[in-house]
């Protein structure tokens, strides 16, 4: 599997990093090189074996439904790069 | 005063108990100490104010029964979330945030009366391992040979701050040996814990399934009571595990006669130097001596944990930074006339993220695209279970721990790797990743030097949850090896 700089574009845009044109050949060519490592997974036999879901195996714990946080607003608020009038401001998303 | 700043933490508990020393004097040394020693850049955010506050409140309660880190003076690692004080993971994108609430193990040690003297250098995001991917610049090695020599990674600032004696001990993580690579290349000790021991919550995720925070320290007794103060279980972190944390540092015996230490033959790199090579068997002959069993075993799927881990890793990294939008925290690019939310994505994730995180941020987006899932993802996460099937076998078959060498060279100089594809940087955790993927704790202990002079370490992997007896085999590694290297002062 190759990467051109097409679909190096797409992974970009997929990631919602911006890559300006003239870095995406350079990009693909990273890609390629690690991928090309990754490559050598397709030499191990994996018929009949499970993908991992979990390291340790371990039922998750459960706890009640009920509220355990809330109450605050300002604390959550506190660090975004601009937040008015008790939310979060973005730059408009509607037409 | 500043002989303070070389105590080890047992050293210094003992010390602060019979009144020989009081935290606030420690804690001036340490500060003192890392005020000298901007050209390590290892302390990259310095709380002076938060270490006099705690140090002076340790000594207010007194020692009498005091929990074995009170008044000890520690660095954190930037990964950690510190209320109040600056936590970026390395990364510009994190710049400004303070966060609101206090990381598990940070709060724990703090309950324990531990002393915060500042934030510690890594690479950004914990992606790398020699510390030049950090937003703060490198973070160097105390030992030099002609040039400046990396301290590893990701906990560079951390094993550079240890080795340097600016503090007593300090906070590492580890996602594919970003606590046992530094730690040998600074010639102390680094524990990473079975997965699930150590509470994730409040330490900035990068791959989810394989960070788990430890101790980095001047020996393995400290290791051991250090580990035990960020151990145990956390509701707000459900992969942690609600098992007893038993006292690690009174299980270090010395003895361990009876023991059966396994020797991977997997672990036989090709063009593994001498000194490397040399340092292994030396190891295996002190164990031997010491009255455990030496036998050959065999991991088959070895050669393939690499590759699986850039996979898995990638991919959980992709999911996990997706958080950074410029919208909550952190950084937001300025923007244009027209621009909108996508532009405004785009933008802050392109300025704020470093060439090495972007990297695998968007190798990790092709992982688990559609059409490329089951080719990448599901197959390393098969290859996963293989590795973990293959330590399965070897623990059932009555091995106690295993001896590997803890990296596959001594320190680099800083910029060597500049100029070599990606994948040569990620060789350096070729002997530690497989712990990660497996869920294992493992320790890097130094035993050695090279002919330049340089720290090497051995790795000890060990069973899930017995931290205290792979612990106990260090420590009888530690005592048969003897090494009492320090860097020679030039900072």
């Amino acid at each position: 599997m190759s990467i051109d700089t097409e679909t190096a574009r797409k992974v970009a845009k997929l990631a919602r990093i911006r890559v300006e044109d003239d870095a995406l050949p350079a990009l693909a060519q990273e890609f390629n090189a690690i991928l090309g490592f990754i490559e050598q997974l397709n030499e191990v036999n994996v018929e009949g074996v499970e993908p991992m879901t979990s390291v340790t195996p371990q039922r998750l714990k459960r706890r009640d439904d009920v509220v355990t946080d809330g109450h605050q607003q300002y604390k959550v608020l506190a660090n975004a790069p601009d937040a008015r009038e008790g939310f979060f401001a973005v730059p408009k998303v509607v037409e | 005063m500043t002989e303070l700043t070389k105590l080890t933490i047992a050293a210094a508990r003992d010390a602060l108990k019979k009144g020989d020393v009081t935290s606030a004097e420690l804690t001036q040394a340490c500060l003192t100490a890392i005020d000298g020693a901007d050209a390590l850049n290892a302390f990259v955010h310095k709380t002076p104010e938060v270490a006099v506050a705690q140090a002076k409140s340790a000594d207010d309660r007194g020692y009498a029964d005091a929990p074995g880190l009170q008044g000890i003076p520690l660095g954190i690692k930037d990964l950690f979330c510190t209320k109040g004080v600056a936590s970026q993971a390395a990364s510009r994108i994190l710049e400004g945030f303070r966060p609101e609430y206090e990381s598990t193990v940070t709060s724990q040690l703090f309950d324990r009366g531990a002393v915060m003297l500042g934030k510690l250098n890594m690479d950004e995001f914990a992606m790398g391992s020699s510390n030049e991917t950090s937003v703060y610049g490198d973070a160097v090695n105390p030992w030099r040979v002609d040039e400046n020599l990396t301290p590893g990674g990701s906990s560079g600032g951390s094993a550079a701050a240890v080795a340097a004696d600016l503090c007593l001990g300090a906070t590492g993580t580890d996602t594919g040996g970003s606590i046992r690579q530094p730690a040998a290349f600074t010639g102390i000790t680094g524990v990473k814990p079975t997965y699930g021991r150590v509470s994730r919550w409040g330490i900035v995720a990068f791959a989810s399934s394989l960070d788990q925070a430890g101790p980095m320290t001047k020996d393995v007794r400290d290791a051991a009571i250090m580990l035990e103060a960020m151990c145990g279980h956390d509701p707000k972190d459900s992969t942690s595990a609600d098992l007893p944390v038993p006292d690690f540092e009174a299980m270090l015996t010395g003895d361990i006669k009876g023991k059966t230490i396994g020797i991977p033959a997997e672990y036989r790199m090709d063009g593994m130097p001498d000194a490397i090579e040399r340092l292994w068997s030396e190891g295996a002959e002190m164990l031997k001596d010491a009255g455990a069993k030496i036998v050959d075993i065999s991991l088959p799927h070895t050669k393939y944990a690499l590759p699986a881990y850039y996979v898995i890793a990638p991919a959980e990294a992709s999911s996990n930074l997706a958080r950074y939008d410029g919208v909550r925290f952190g950084h937001r690019a300025k923007l244009e006339q027209g621009d909108g939310i996508t532009e405004m994505y785009e933008k802050t994730r392109a300025e704020g993220f470093g060439h090495e995180v972007q990297r695998r941020v968007m190798v990790g987006t092709y992982v688990l695209s559609a059409g490329f899932y089951d080719a990448y993802y599901n197959r390393a996460r098969k290859v996963r279970a293989l590795i973990k099937q293959d330590f399965d076998a070897v623990f059932e078959g009555g091995v106690d721990a295993i001896l590997t060498p803890a990296t596959p060279s001594a320190a680099f100089p800083l910029g060597a790797m500049a100029d070599t594809d990606p994948i040569q940087m990620y060789l350096n955790d070729v002997f530690t990743v497989t712990v990660n993927l497996a869920g294992l704790p493992g320790v890097a202990v130094p035993t050695g030097q090279d002919a330049q002079g340089l720290p090497l370490g051995l790795q000890l992997i060990g069973r899930p949850w017995e931290e205290g007896d792979l612990l106990n085999v260090a420590y009888s590694l530690e005592r048969a090896a003897g090494f009492v290297g320090k860097p020679a002062k030039w900072w």
